[in-house]
């Protein structure tokens, strides 16, 4: 056979090659040690050398044409099977993938990290002390004797150790006496705000047996009313996150402060709901006042030389009139309905740069 | 406090409207809570005559009338009332008026076929009482056409103030007039005390023979009284004040009590036996109150006695037997003066709330005493008739008038308000505080009605109260230099760290009662602290740990059709030495659920808990890899599948299947799984800046693993701690890391035995690993777990 014959018909047989193991055997009979295109090679061995130059390169212009279709040929036989592969690997993606529970911050720990968040900025640590406290620092050292009417106020739950050891004791009633704490326990210039919880004996839509307060001090030289009230400002400003919050202040009455006030926060009534910020009417939301003397002087201070000021409000009141939940009660509850439409993200940190409303 | 304005109009004399007097309480401090006027509902109600009744054609118990409501129309209206006749002249309600006692709004309509074009109303639909045996019936000349509440003075607006403690001069309506006079708010009238010339001694002899709870007891006799029910006028003042008029003496003790902030008790002499003590009650005694109610009293208490027995709680309420009655004739007037924190303490020993503890526990005004006694006396007299006694008097009142020594600086330092001090001093005067001394400091005199009222920043509230608070300038905080400093403390920043770590892993952070049931708590070891006023058996003890609330809502939570809850909390577990700031979690049904991907559905177990509580360890900073799995757990887990984590001597956490029978207790039908980390005894955090120098190697790592057959009581931590321990008998380390990845037991592994898999990674540091290096280690890997029993699996 000629090469040109054998080259016809070798192109064409790899042509009509359908798969990669009929190429692979036409490669065989081709190139293979006795293939047909190998056989040609071979017999250049025999050849005297004239010939052989003459041949030779018409030999390899047909091993390089065979060689060269039977790439070709596989390069496409191959692209062929993958895409029938992946024709037959479609997955329907709409099934759902794996999910990964959600998970929550509560609420009033947010709400916390958000009071956090805006007081450091202003300069204010973040005191604590016991939940079951005794009357001195509960009362007493409150400027609240035994026989006050004000304690009748505070519906307080009293506790006993079960064993019979040490006094009665009670659940702390605000979080005032972080205020007595830390007087006695650091040197002023003070500035703190105590979060925490608090009991109460009372229960129903607003009022919880327990619920979480904040309290504020500051004890300084030179502190008066006025800047009681610029903190205050500016605390709701930044907690709320707008800039039409209006006070009102009221004279008031706390046994641990004189002059004592209350501050009402200005609302506006938007679809039928109060909106913190503007004027349309005043709730209560914070009882304040310049720290009575003989507080500073149950510390240990002298009155003559520190003065100062404390405020307090309800940190669940806070987030409900942040963020619009209106049972206190549910806060208590772990209803995982309730977390999921009322939780925070755990990425929903508070910071000032961020904001510190989620 | 309730007072209508018309009461508050007999002391204080101003054009002022309701609304202006409403502001200015609150400016001053007296927190209005409400201001109500009945005649608002009833404006729609006219006086209205009946000209005709005629029986209703159709029911017996009905009657067609026509009425005149003053526009000379006969109108006709369909009536039930018995007392429905031609000529009653009673309240008319129209088409379109809401009948507030029966929450309608009236139209016209056929009433059993006959057209009513209104209605004529009785005293309850009208809210004015329980009457409902008929129509209102008006006197026949009442002004047919006017407005009803106008005619009948129901246009009055009343007051409901919020009294803080403090303010024991505000618990009468006259101490509000006179701080609404010194506001500016009209001027208060001079009370015109009466005298009584001539008068007999009193034949009731008094006596105080407990001065510390009872320092004075002054009386009035009064002879030859009559009582009826009191006035219209007096008994419309009680009732819009929130009170029952009950006859002539009673309310007039109403009326000092709520008008003037001074209790008094009327005796009817006729049932007294002898004269009347104050003195202590002797242990035992008792007395029925007014209140129906029998109270067995201690000598903790004040009481006033005759020579037979108790007749009065002083200063809190009197007894039933010698009160008056319409049979009473001759009276003993009390005003006494009570110690106001003995009253506290047997109103709260008592649990008695009264109109007269309100006030003595505030303090009443001592120099009101014989006044108010004179005028209540000339009001019985006037109401009553009768001959009053001359006074009598036990005992000493205190004498008021206590000095203050005032700067008027201090307004200006403490309130941070310029106020001219001409201006202070006149807010001072007007208050009633008698201000002498040229300069400062000034000597204030306190009114004998201010006992609050005791260092000098009580006087700068004074003065900021009338001069208005609302002047007080906002001035801000000094600032420090810089960038806000960082204020949370290591202990703070873990608990914030550690719930955002818990939220991202799919935990939903709770916040349950710090108090539990006395059941729920001995599931948990017991409680420390047991409330003694608990507000149910539910709320009793202090929680020893967080599950228990967490083990509740589990259950709520799963009745509620959750498959799967996942739960933490951090707060306090409260023991017998200390609060002990705590996290917890809970994992309960359906770790996973079913799946088209994974298939059936998987339970929580014991290591899903491990995972969470490592994860958070690991959070926290503990050094994971040293600590020590013990089993087991507190007895609430399961015994077999709890452990303790244990660092040196510190458990910093357990976690465990909870124990099946404290999931019975808790109602809890789904397996679950807990920890509890005890964040008090984490090792602290160190905070390091700069890290280490890091130098990774360049060498490749090499994987080997290694099968043990290893005896069951053997840990596989301890093994895995040995294998990774292993190289410290090679000159050089070489073991990276060491994880179990399989674990077997059953056909080929010997009875006792369990074949774990370790895949052991050793990352060289120099050159790469010899074979004979390679050999070496794994021979001291092998020798290593052969110390705890361990052989390599063939």
């Amino acid at each position: 056979m000629t090469t040109d014959a054998l080259r016809a018909d070798l192109l064409a047989a790899i042509d009509s090659a359908t798969t990669l193991e009929a190429l692979e055997a036409l490669r065989v009979t081709a190139l293979g040690k006795s293939g047909s295109v190998t056989l040609f090679m071979k017999s250049l061995g025999g050849m005297d050398a004239e010939a052989r130059l003459l041949i030779a390169p018409v030999f390899q212009a047909l091993r390089e044409a065979v060689a060269t279709a039977i790439e070709a040929k596989k390069t496409a036989l191959e692209a062929a099977a993958l895409a029938a592969r992946l024709a037959s690997e479609q997955i329907d993606l709409s099934l759902p993938a794996a999910q990964s529970p959600r998970g929550s911050v509560h609420p009033i720990s947010q709400v916390m990290d958000e009071l956090s968040e805006i007081f450091a900025d202003l300069g204010f640590a973040v005191a604590e002390g016991p939940e079951i406290e005794d009357d001195w620092h509960n009362f007493t050292a409150l400027n609240i004797p035994p026989e006050h009417p004000a304690r009748a106020m505070h519906d307080t739950f009293y506790v006993r150790r079960e064993d019979g050891e040490g006094e009665r004791m009670v659940l702390r009633t605000h979080t005032s006496p972080v205020q007595i704490r830390t007087m006695m326990g650091q040197k002023p210039p003070i500035r703190i705000i105590a979060p925490g919880r608090v009991y109460r004996s009372d229960s129903d839509a607003t009022h919880t047996p327990m619920f979480h307060q904040i309290e504020g001090m500051v004890i300084d030289r030179g502190i008066h009313l006025g800047h009681l009230k610029w903190t205050l400002e500016t605390f709701l400003k930044a907690f709320f996150e707008r800039d039409d919050i209006q006070l009102r202040l009221r004279p008031s009455y706390f046994p641990f402060t004189e002059p004592s006030v209350e501050v009402d926060v200005g609302y506006s009534i938007v679809n039928g709901s109060r909106v913190i910020g503007g004027a349309d009417g005043w709730m209560e939301v914070l009882g304040s006042g310049m720290v009575h003397p003989r507080v500073i002087a149950n510390c240990g201070l002298d009155p003559a030389e520190w003065q100062g000021f404390a405020f307090g409000t309800g940190v669940d009141r806070l987030a409900m009139l942040k963020y619009g939940m209106d049972d206190l009660r549910a806060f208590f509850d772990a209803d995982f309905r309730w977390q999921r439409h009322y939780g925070f993200s755990a990425l929903d940190v508070p910071t000032l740069s961020g904001g510190v409303g989620a | 406090m309730k007072f209508p304005l018309s009461w508050l109009k007999r002391y204080l004399e101003t054009e002022a409207d309701a609304p202006a007097i409403a502001e200015a309480l609150t400016r001053l401090g007296l927190e209005v809570e409400s201001v109500t006027n009945a005649a608002e509902a009833l404006a729609p109600f006219v006086i209205a005559r009946v000209l005709t009744a005629a029986p209703h054609p159709q029911a017996d118990k009905l009657q067609v009338l026509t009425v005149d409501r003053g526009d000379g129309q006969a109108l006709q209206v369909v009536c039930g009332a018995p007392n429905a006749r031609a000529g009653l002249v009673g309240v008319f309600g129209p088409p379109g008026a809401h009948v507030p006692g029966l929450g309608v709004t009236l139209k016209v309509a056929a009433i059993r076929g006959v057209e009513s074009n209104g209605m004529m109303c009785s005293a309850r639909e009208l809210q004015l009482g329980e009457d409902h045996d008929g129509i209102l019936d008006l006197p026949a000349d009442a002004p047919v056409g006017e407005i009803y509440a106008d005619w009948a003075g129901l246009n009055d607006p009343v007051f409901d103030v919020a009294i803080t403690p403090n303010r024991q001069d505000c618990m009468g309506v006259y101490g509000i007039a006179r701080d609404l006079a010194a506001a500016g708010i009209g001027t208060l009238r001079a009370l015109d005390i009466p005298t009584f010339a001539d008068a007999a001694p009193c034949p009731v002899a008094i006596a105080t023979a407990d001065p510390e709870g009872c320092p004075a007891f002054l009386a009035r006799h009064v002879r030859g009284v009559q009582n009826g029910p009191s006035p219209d006028w007096l008994q419309a003042l009680l009732v819009k004040a929130g009170l029952r008029p009950i006859s002539a003496l009673v309310d007039i003790t109403n009326y000092f009590t709520i008008g003037h902030g001074r209790p008094l008790h009327v005796y009817d002499v006729a049932k007294l036996t002898g004269g009347l003590t104050a003195r202590r009650a002797v242990d035992g005694e008792s007395l029925l109150a007014l209140n129906g109610k029998t109270y067995t009293l201690d000598p903790s208490m004040t009481v006033i006695a005759d020579d037979a027995h108790v007749h009065d709680i002083g200063g809190i309420m009197g007894g039933a037997e010698s009160g008056v009655s319409p049979e009473t004739t001759d009276v003993l007037i009390e005003a006494a003066y009570f110690a106001a924190e003995r009253i506290g303490a047997t109103g709260r020993a008592l649990g008695i709330s009264s109109d007269a503890r309100a006030r003595f526990e505030r303090g009443v005004d001592p120099a009101f005493v014989a006044p108010g006694l004179d005028l209540a006396a000339a009001m019985i007299v006037a109401l009553c008739g009768g001959q009053v006694s001359a006074m009598a008097q036990a005992g000493e009142l205190p004498v008021p008038g206590k000095l203050l020594a005032f700067d008027p600086q201090q307004t200006r330092t403490l309130a941070g308000i310029d106020v001219p001090v001409t201006e202070q001093l006149a807010h001072l005067a007007r208050l009633g505080f008698a201000v002498s001394g040229e300069a400062k400091p000034y000597a204030v005199a306190i009114p004998s009605w201010r006992r609050d009222v005791d260092g000098s920043a009580d006087l700068v509230e004074e003065i900021v109260r009338l001069h208005g608070l609302d002047r007080v300038e906002s001035v801000a905080l000094p600032r420090r230099e810089g960038v806000a400093q960082a204020t949370a403390t290591p202990r703070q920043l873990l608990e914030r760290r550690l719930k955002r770590l818990l939220a991202a892993r799919g935990l939903d952070e709770a916040i349950t009662w710090s108090f539990i049931s006395e059941a729920e708590a001995a599931c948990f070891g017991g409680h420390a602290w047991r409330l003694e006023n608990p507000l149910s058996a539910e709320l009793a003890v202090m929680r020893p740990s967080l599950l228990p609330g967490m083990l509740a809502a589990t259950a709520r939570n799963t009745a509620r059709g959750a498959a799967s809850v996942r739960l933490f909390q951090a707060g306090r577990r409260y023991l017998a030495e200390s609060e002990r700031p705590t996290l917890a979690l809970l994992l309960a049904g359906e770790m996973r659920a079913r799946d088209w991907q994974t298939g059936k559905a998987r339970s929580v177990d014991a290591f899903d808990a491990k995972a969470e509580v490592l994860a958070a360890l690991e959070a926290a900073g503990a050094p994971v890899e040293r600590l020590q799995t013990v089993q087991p757990a507190s007895a609430h887990y399961h015994p077999g599948r709890s452990a303790k984590l244990v660092l040196g001597k510190a458990v910093l956490a357990e976690f465990g299947e909870l124990h099946p029978t404290v999931l019975r207790t808790f109602d809890v039908g789904v397996p679950a799984a807990g920890a509890e980390i005890f964040l008090d005894a984490l090792p602290e955090r160190r905070s390091k800046r700069a890290r280490a120098a890091f130098a990774p190697s360049a060498l490749q790592p090499v994987s080997r693993d290694f099968a043990f057959l290893v005896p069951t009581s053997v840990a596989a931590e301890a093994l895995l701690r040995a294998v990774k321990g292993a190289d410290k008998t090679l000159d050089k380390a070489l073991i990276a890391d060491a994880r179990v990845f399989d674990r077997f037991a059953g056909a080929g592994v010997p009875e006792g035995q369990v074949s774990l898999a370790i895949a052991v990674t050793l990352q060289p540091a120099e050159r790469t690993l010899t074979d004979a290096g390679l050999e070496a280690v794994a021979k001291a890997i092998v020798a290593a777990a052969g110390k705890l029993g361990a052989t390599l699996r063939g």
